[in-house]
């Protein structure tokens, strides 16, 4: 694909060319702005920060503060890094996507290739929960998990980002699924394959594309989530992100902002990592079919 | 109820009915999710949104004082103009970048893959975690404006977001920052689909890069404009870490959202009931504009 | 499907779990995350696993403590309320009005809290009679902070009318200083604001306008000259003060740019973290026309309701430890306030902390010790942000004094 759409290109000439090197040059360096001030006063000591050198180069290199908010900072009482709720999120995210994705999957194969009465619509009310704001969901939500007795628990985490996010793993296996030849479903039907069978042989075999894109959108998402972190697993089951708002965030008392931005690299490294690994397979994902129709 | 299943006839026997019912069986959970944990909770906000409720739920009624109270608040006032601002400036300059750097990037640019994964990487950070680097950069004492002056560009001012007027435009900078790569990765998988004998039969036309660009390329990229504004308006009318990383709502009250009004009165307030009321008006806007929208969409595709 | 499976294992598994766990232990929820704060915590939690008692973690930070409110919200509706959880003022009353606190009563009575307790503290830590939290320190929060060298370059002696104030900011602005350090988010003008209501107005004034809520004195004219004094100090602070972080503006005192900063007594931890001693390389003294006054915000531990019997022990344990004058010195030498126990022998503390302490037994005294309206300790949290919202939008200049005023009035209406 890559070397056919070459064609795309516009006839140009040097200056043309130049402009668009020079362009995207230019937003490249937008875009990596803040995370290199966040690199660059990592590695500062803390008095070159408040002596007001923000934006300068560190006079003198320090590891000091990585290592501090990995395995010492003070995150509640005791001085314990970030490194345990890292973990915590782990848990929580794995499961998390695993179980959307799935569930998005067998959902856009019985919205695109059982159409029943309705499917429609279901599809339709689905697509608009992606819109809910999540802070309305707060009370009702902990009640449930109360209920269930799985408040403050990773379980119960893992049961709001699922619930959460099957609208979108729905929408994109869906749409990709909309443009799989339904053909070939009937045909197998002919052959006497029942319904997991046929999705197993062949809707799954050619999903890749689409699947990575739900798992980085979902990844990325249920990550970074704070909100539902913070008021339904704090303590020790709270996740990553929890944790650095409690280094970044605290209240009164000294700020060592070079630990701060060495735990909030920390806290991004993982999605980081999936953007970058990924990154191509998300774009071949999402030109495979999630956005065309 | 119809399954469309062409094995269904009177002769069926257990599994060929069991094949009938799996598909809905399978989507029964994800349903039943939803309606608990979607519709269930907006009906449960409707109803608190009439009732006294402060610090934590309660259930007597109050008719719709509620909402008169939402509308005498100045503040609400403010967060409504600036969704309107916010919303309408970053899902328009997120799609123009977003478009004209996959369009550049399309054109056989050596090191895309170098620059693609640095476009894109925003979208995968949080607020959380930039908000303090975004906060000094903005700010005219640290930042940008005294860093270009220290490079000799003396008259440089960039001190938006101490002012009350313009503060609101450095959120949109920040969230362009963050959505627009992600826009332009979806218009770059849109331009790689897009079919190349079409263009090169224009191409022989005579057609200029311009008009090529007008005619056919834009044109056929209509799934991704529809996707992108899907996922950007709701990105936009969910912003609220953003607000709260960079300016907490400040100067004054000048850079509201209706989130963080609602998160405000629901949870710091204590006046859960015109928190609520605020979300319905905010889930009825979104209703407003997504339903047409959805209504066509899928229509279309059946 | 396989989600519900999953369900069903994690159900089990915490079952296990919970029956496994039969020592006892408090959780405590609190937004002391800080280096100094969360050490200082430390001393507590190592007091009560001094007597078998494990400590759950649940910090949780940001904005004040409120997003520590909402997650102690669903706590509660999830039916799960922590043991303990750091509390200012109205909520806990608030929470209280609910049912939703335990009974120390018996402890307080005990122990005698009612006569070591100052009695505008107690107004939070009991409700209807009845103890139903632990204060664990009083930060008072109109302190000026000013650099001693600053002062002696430019001849200022320590100011103690609001002229002299005001003529010591006018000399340092003009020397090209900034001349009052300052952050504009809201809480920080609001901290300045209740300084200058009690300046212009005096203690009865503070009480109707901010306590008592009456519309009159909200209205009227000495609110539109408190509101003129805020207008003036606007004039003193730089042109980068938006959103500045309080801290941030400490800084600039400490390092000289700057002369003064109004704040609460936390700035302390700051100079003295920069290797300043009180009374020496900074001073502190009460914002002039507020002395013999304090307004203050208080922490406390409020206890929630547990079912269970060894809890009810434990947290019964930690109210105990709070109050113990151990804590209440370890904990305030650090944290730069004065400990809620008036019999606390204050030497262990600097010039600042003694005056601190000395001051907070006078003003309770005299009954000119009152809640902190910009720290949730003179009205309800609805109408001290609906406070918050005009003071700042005056002080960002949206409003003129007169029409402040007014919408003063209005405001606080609206969030009755």
């Amino acid at each position: 694909m890559a070397i056919a759409s070459s064609d795309n290109a516009i006839r140009s000439n040097k200056v043309a060319r130049t402009f668009i090197y020079l362009f995207l040059l230019l937003f490249a360096l937008f875009y990596l702005m803040p995370l290199g001030i966040m690199l660059v006063n990592s590695l500062k000591p803390l008095s070159e920060i408040t002596a007001g050198g923000m934006i300068a180069m560190p006079n003198e290199w320090t590891i000091e503060p990585w290592l501090s908010a990995w395995s010492t900072a003070q995150i509640g009482v005791q001085p314990t890094g970030l490194r345990p709720y890292f973990i915590n999120s782990i848990a929580m995210a794995v499961p998390a996507v695993a179980i959307s994705t799935v569930a998005g999957a067998l959902n856009g194969y019985v919205l695109t290739k059982w159409h029943f009465r309705g499917a429609t619509w279901v599809f339709g009310l689905l697509l608009f929960s992606c819109f809910i704001p999540f802070q309305i969901v707060l009370i009702p939500m902990a009640r449930i998990l109360g209920l269930l007795e799985i408040a403050g628990t990773t379980y119960g985490l893992i049961l709001v980002h699922v619930v959460y996010g099957i609208g979108f793993s729905t929408l994109y296996f869906r749409n990709y699924y909309a443009a799989f030849p339904t053909e070939l479903v009937r045909a197998a039907q002919i052959d006497g394959a029942g319904f997991f069978q046929i999705f197993w042989r062949i809707m799954l075999p050619s999903s890749g594309p689409i699947i990575a894109v739900c798992c980085i959108w979902q990844f990325t998402n249920i990550w970074n989530d704070f909100l539902f972190g913070a008021s339904f697993a704090s303590g020790d089951a709270a996740p990553m992100t929890v944790a650095l708002n409690n280094l970044v965030n605290s209240s009164t008392g000294e700020r060592p902002y070079n630990v701060h931005f060495a735990g909030a690299i920390m806290a991004a490294a993982p999605t980081l990592l999936v953007y970058i690994v990924a990154g191509r397979y998300f774009v071949r994902g999402l030109m495979a079919g999630s956005v065309k129709g | 109820m119809a399954a469309t299943d062409p094995m269904l006839d009177s002769g069926a026997d257990f599994r060929t009915r069991l094949q009938n019912w799996l598909p809905k069986i399978v989507l029964a959970p994800s349903f039943a999710v939803m309606v608990i944990f979607v519709y269930g909770f907006i009906a449960f906000t409707i109803y608190l949104s009439f009732t006294d409720s402060r610090m934590l739920p309660s259930y007597d009624l109050v008719g719709w004082q509620n909402y008169e109270r939402l509308f005498r608040v100045r503040q609400w006032d403010t967060a409504l103009v600036n969704l309107g601002i916010f919303a309408g400036l970053y899902i328009v300059i997120s799609t123009i970048i977003g478009l004209l750097l996959a369009i550049f990037l399309d054109q056989k640019i050596r090191g895309e893959g170098f620059l693609r994964p640095i476009f894109l990487y925003p979208m995968a950070l949080s607020f959380i975690v930039t908000g303090t680097a975004w906060k000094w950069i903005l700010d005219p004492a640290i930042g940008l404006e005294v860093t270009m002056q220290r490079w000799g560009w003396e008259s440089f001012q960039f001190d938006w977001i101490k002012d009350s007027e313009m503060a609101i435009y450095t959120i949109v900078i920040a969230a362009v920052w963050q959505s627009s790569g992600f826009v332009m990765a979806m218009f770059l998988a849109g331009l790689r689909g897009i079919d190349n004998e079409i263009l090169k039969a224009a191409q022989m036309d005579g057609a200029s890069n311009f008009q090529m660009y007008r005619r056919i390329i834009l044109p056929q990229l209509r799934p991704a404009f529809l996707s992108a504004f899907v996922i950007l308006s709701h990105l936009a009318i969910k912003s609220y870490d953003l607000v709260v990383a960079m300016t907490d709502g400040g100067p004054g009250t000048s850079t509201w959202l209706p989130a963080l009004f609602m998160y405000e009165y629901t949870f710091t307030r204590n006046q859960m009931g015109i928190g609520a009321s605020s979300a319905v008006i905010m889930l009825m806007t979104i209703a407003a504009i997504m339903v047409p929208y959805l209504y066509a969409e899928l229509r279309e595709q059946k | 499907m396989t989600m519900m499976k999953k369900l069903h294992l994690g159900v089990a598994a915490l079952a296990v779990s919970a029956t496994g766990a039969i020592a006892q232990e408090v959780e405590v929820l609190h937004w002391w995350t800080s280096g100094g704060e969360a050490a200082a915590l430390n001393v507590l939690r190592e007091d009560l696993s001094g007597g078998g008692i494990g400590w759950t973690d649940m910090p949780v930070a940001g904005g004040g403590g409120s997003d520590a409110m909402t997650v102690l919200r669903a706590r509660v509706t999830a039916g799960d309320p922590p043991t303990a959880v750091q509390m200012l003022g109205f909520a806990i009353q608030d929470w209280a009005a609910e049912g939703a606190l335990a009974n120390l009563d018996e402890l307080a009575a005990e122990q005698g809290w009612d006569e070591v307790v100052p009695e505008a503290l107690q107004a939070f830590s009991t409700y209807d009679g009845h103890w139903v939290a632990a204060p664990v320190n009083v930060h008072s929060t109109n302190w000026v902070w000013a650099n001693t060298a600053l002062m002696e370059e430019l001849g200022i002696e320590q100011p103690t009318t609001w002229d002299e104030f005001v003529a010591a900011m006018q000399t340092a602005q003009d020397a090209g200083y900034t001349a009052l350090a300052h952050g504009g988010q809201a809480w920080q003008d609001a901290t300045i604001f209740d300084s200058m209501v009690m300046g212009v107005g005096g203690p009865e004034f503070y009480q109707a306008a901010m306590v008592d809520l009456d519309p009159e004195a909200l209205g009227s004219e000495q609110m539109v000259e408190a509101f003129d004094r805020m207008a003036t100090l606007r004039g003193f602070v730089d042109d980068n003060f938006s959103g500045r972080d309080w801290n941030l503006a400490s800084a600039m005192v400490i390092n000289g740019e700057a002369l003064f900063q109004i704040m609460g007594d936390w700035a302390k931890g700051e100079f003295v973290n920069a290797g300043l001693t009180a009374g020496e390389e900074f001073q502190c003294f009460r914002v002039p026309g507020t002395e013999g006054t304090v307004t203050f915000n208080s922490d406390q531990f409020a206890m929630f309701n547990v079912d269970d019997e060894s809890d009810q022990e434990s947290q019964l344990a930690m109210a105990s430890a709070v109050m113990s004058p151990e804590f209440q010195i370890a904990f305030n030498l650090v944290k730069g306030s004065a400990p809620a126990r008036t019999d606390i022998d204050p030497s262990s503390f600097d010039a600042c902390g003694q005056a601190a302490i000395a001051d907070l037994a006078a003003a309770g005294e005299s009954g000119n010790l009152f809640g902190s309206m910009a720290h949730g300790h003179a009205n309800p949290p609805s109408i001290q942000n609906a406070m918050y919202d005009v003071i700042t939008a005056h002080f960002n200049g949206e409003f003129d004094s007169a029409t402040a005023a007014e919408e003063m009035v209005t405001a606080v209406e609206l969030a009755q």
